[in-house]
């Protein structure tokens, strides 16, 4: 080296430096020159990460929206069976998730270890809340021959039931024509729920580690970028379900007619 | 120290020179200790080895390919061995090595010290990919042991999903785990260059290389996922039997195109933006000059990721797209040549009244331009409506990517594989065979690729194992070329590898560079600098240098 490259901090050890007194974080790792730098790119590197995922969900939008302005009756009649009720409860119980994920960060933050625990807890148990309502909301589609494949039945689109309480049939027949593409839509669905559901399930798996090391204490002196990333993932996936929602089950509904 | 003016090559005095004792490679041992390294430098040690393994599993199916159209005859292979042939060949050549070439290697083992930083952001990561990448490999080769596929590395929809009983599934997972792989190297860059600059290096004090990297991440991240959810639903598609691509189910083959082609054209970027970055340094090196119009060639690298993303609809043109939309990116495929065209003129202004010299690198780098600009122009040829009904799915698109991947990335490739060898490995290749091999390999490549314009102007289309027997002196000649070329390729293997032993003792700066790579002991120290350096001067400060090196000796004597 010469005069031009000159010393900024070297892998000088610990507790020399004069000026201020700054202790190194076990977790500082030895190529990055302060932990803020460590910080910092972490948490890019998560952002990077979640837009990568929104261009890999955002196919799968764009297939749904292309085929749902194509066989447009075929899409309202087969969204119109999803099961409202549940995927509104499934929304809640997300949010709440999210909700108690954004309080651990904040407990992670003001250094409370059981808080931050019980947070995680609280994350976890309404993570598997939502698997759980999926669960039967698929057993649900099984039941009525809604799953795209040979036993995949169109007769309920072909003529639809009649409403007990009007008399009427539930909405209107689909042409002959669009029937089986009442099957893409399901294709569609499950496709977008099930990449969705995969993301809740590597979550939760994640959930579970970073429960073990909080209950160490490894979140709860000042290093927290585990925490803050995995809450940002948490939120991502919480997001890329406000959109399925409305998409999948809410945008056919009227309620009012 | 010799002072001839042929050369800027400066090595110590090899009766005392010695590489040092403490390096990179030599800080541990075991095979261990390199499977399980978070050290850039190590990690592109190990990607290096893997691409080239698989470039030349790649280049045997060429090789095959080539052999079988020696003959206007089908008479080597069956016809859909052919179709294994040349799908093998495209899935390797660019998934396996064309994509992660540069970046994998030569990006992760520079990237960090031409920043001044210890390491990549994430080196867990970096390692991951690096496994990734093997996974992928390891699929590829399993997909072709149990009796290969035959889909062409384009996975065509409703042929890849509904047509074919060969290996689909596994060389689409292959290609999915591969391109995580590269989603995590471009992830891992773009945070390393935002983040872990260090102290005075400025977004416009980074070397071009850098900002080529940048701009090819970018691509990586951006498009690499859409690629992955594509061949997702072909996977699905095959296994589940539903039409979202397929015709008679109600699906749509277009959006698969639209979905691949999202993905795959600016691959073709993320292949050769590495490259330019190469050529930005080897020019200057070599011409002892800045390179001219550095702000230019740094945006051009930017516009051409951006524009990248606004194209791919030029290969679709013959599948019954909108002829309105036709129209639209036909003219945004002409304004790539732009930024690219900056980049060619700037080089060539680099060159103008500079001190050139003729090492490898710089022969590897002058066959780029060349090449690169064949390849380019005619890309604007196939940009044009009229023209690309006539010369689609013709052996003319052959030539034309060839010239940009194999004239361009691959010339880019070995110029920065020779340039920067002193530096990874402490030894100098031999200069006067590679001289020959970077020849050798130029004329290797016009004689296989050129006679492919020509025949693909008459009308021989691509992808077919026979042909009409008037085209047969063409096929031939290129035939002979790839022999030519493949001896081209053989000849850095083997030396390089005698070099590793015998190879001259380089020391620190041979080749008189500026960049922070250079100031630094060959090979590096694992940490990379004893001291995070302070940048004080712009990228290619040739007067900077000179001052440094005066007073270096002054210290000495």
């Amino acid at each position: 080296m010469d005069s031009a490259i000159a010393t900024t901090q070297g892998e000088a050890p610990v507790h020399d430096a004069g000026e201020h007194e700054h202790v190194y974080l076990p977790q500082h790792r030895h190529h990055f020159e302060t932990e803020e730098q460590q910080r910092e790119a972490g948490s890019f590197g998560m952002w990077l990460f979640l837009l990568t995922e929104i261009m890999f969900f955002g196919g799968m939008f764009f297939a749904y929206l292309l085929f749902r302005n194509w066989y447009y009756d075929a899409f309202v009649a087969a969204s119109n069976t999803l099961n409202i009720g549940m995927g509104a409860a499934n929304t809640a119980i997300l949010i709440t998730s999210g909700f108690f994920m954004a309080l651990g960060v904040w407990a992670a933050e003001v250094r409370k270890r059981k808080l931050l625990v019980w947070m995680l807890i609280l994350t976890t148990i309404f993570g598997c809340a939502f698997l759980g309502v999926k669960y039967f909301e698929y057993k649900e589609k099984f039941e009525l021959h809604h799953i795209p494949g040979t036993s995949f039945d169109v007769s309920q689109f072909a003529h639809p039931p009649i409403d007990e309480k009007t008399g009427k049939p539930v909405g209107n027949p689909v042409p002959e024509d669009q029937l089986q593409h009442t099957q893409l839509f399901f294709f569609l669905y499950f496709a977008m729920t099930g990449m969705h559901a995969l993301h809740m399930i590597i979550g939760i798996a994640i959930l579970f580690w970073l429960l073990v090391r909080a209950q160490r204490g490894e979140f709860s002196a000042g290093y927290v970028a585990p925490i803050e990333n995995f809450g940002l993932y948490w939120h991502f996936v919480d997001i890329v379900w406000i959109f399925l929602f409305p998409l999948l089950y809410l945008i056919n509904r009227h309620p009012l007619k | 120290m010799s002072e001839s003016n042929d050369t800027i090559l400066r090595l110590p005095d090899q009766s005392t020179a010695q590489v040092p004792k403490k390096n990179f490679i030599t800080a541990e041992h075991g095979l261990l200790s390199w499977l399980l390294t978070g050290d850039h430098k190590r990690i592109a040690m190990l990607y290096l080895f893997s691409i080239t393994f698989f470039f030349f599993i790649g280049g045997a199916f060429a090789g095959l390919i080539r052999l079988e159209l020696l003959t206007p005859q089908p008479d080597l292979v069956a016809s859909d061995t052919y179709n294994k042939f040349f799908t093998m060949h495209g899935v390797i050549m660019i998934f396996l090595f064309l994509v992660p070439s540069v970046p994998a290697t030569l990006g992760n083992f520079l990237i960090p010290i031409m920043l001044g930083a210890r390491d990549l952001a994430f080196p867990k990561i970096n390692l991951l990919s690096w496994y990734l990448y093997v996974i992928g490999g390891t699929l590829t080769l399993t997909a072709l042991v149990l009796g290969g596929v035959d889909t062409g590395w384009t996975f065509t929809t409703p042929l890849s999903t509904h047509y074919l009983n060969t290996h689909v599934v596994t060389t689409a997972t292959a290609i999915f785990v591969a391109g995580f792989s590269s989603i995590f190297t471009g992830l891992n860059f773009i945070v390393t260059i935002h983040r872990m600059r260090c102290p005075g290096m400025t977004w416009f004090r980074m070397p071009l290389f850098v900002w080529a990297h940048y701009a090819a991440s970018i691509l990586m991240v951006l498009g690499t996922p859409v690629l992955a959810i594509a061949i997702v639903l072909v996977a699905l598609e095959r296994l589940v039997g539903i039409g979202v691509f397929d015709p008679t189910k109600g699906g749509d083959p277009l959006l698969f195109q639209h979905l691949f082609w999202f993905y795959s054209h600016p691959a073709v970027y993320i292949m050769i933006l590495p490259g330019m970055g190469v050529i930005s340094e080897v020019i200057s090196t070599f011409s002892r000059k800045r390179v001219f119009g550095y702000t230019a060639v740094a945006f051009s690298s930017v516009a051409i990721a951006l524009f990248g993303f606004f194209v791919w609809e030029h290969h679709m043109f013959i599948m019954g797209v909108s002829n309105y939309s036709a129209l639209v990116f036909s003219l945004l495929t002409m304004l790539v040549a732009v930024p690219s065209a900056i980049k060619i003129f700037n080089w060539s202004f680099t060159l103008q009244k500079g001190s050139i010299t003729f090492e490898t690198p710089m022969l590897y780098a002058f066959g780029f331009m060349g090449l690169f600009t064949i390849g380019g122009l005619t890309g604007v040829f196939l940009g044009s409506l009229g023209m690309d009904i006539q010369l689609t799915e013709t052996y003319f698109i052959v030539a034309h990517f060839h010239f940009v991947m194999v004239g361009g990335m691959l010339m880019a490739f070995l110029s920065g594989v020779h340039f920067w060898w002193p530096k990874m490995t402490g030894r100098m290749y031999p200069e006067a065979i590679s001289k020959m091999a970077a020849v050798v390999t130029f004329i290797g490549f016009n004689l296989t690729f050129l006679p492919q314009f020509i025949l693909g102007y008459l009308g021989m289309p691509r992808r077919y194992h026979a042909y009409p027997p008037e085209y047969q002196v063409l096929n031939v000649l290129s035939t002979a070329g790839a022999t030519v070329l493949g001896i081209g390729y053989l000849l850095p293997i083997i030396y390089l590898a005698w070099s590793l032993k015998y190879g001259a003792v380089a020391g620190d700066n041979p080749w008189q560079a500026t960049g922070l790579e250079w100031q630094i002991q060959s090979p590096p120290l694992t940490e990379n600098f004893t001291e995070i350096p302070i940048m004080d001067h712009e990228a290619y400060d040739y007067e900077w240098l000179e001052h440094k090196t005066a007073q270096e000796v002054t210290t000495v004597g």
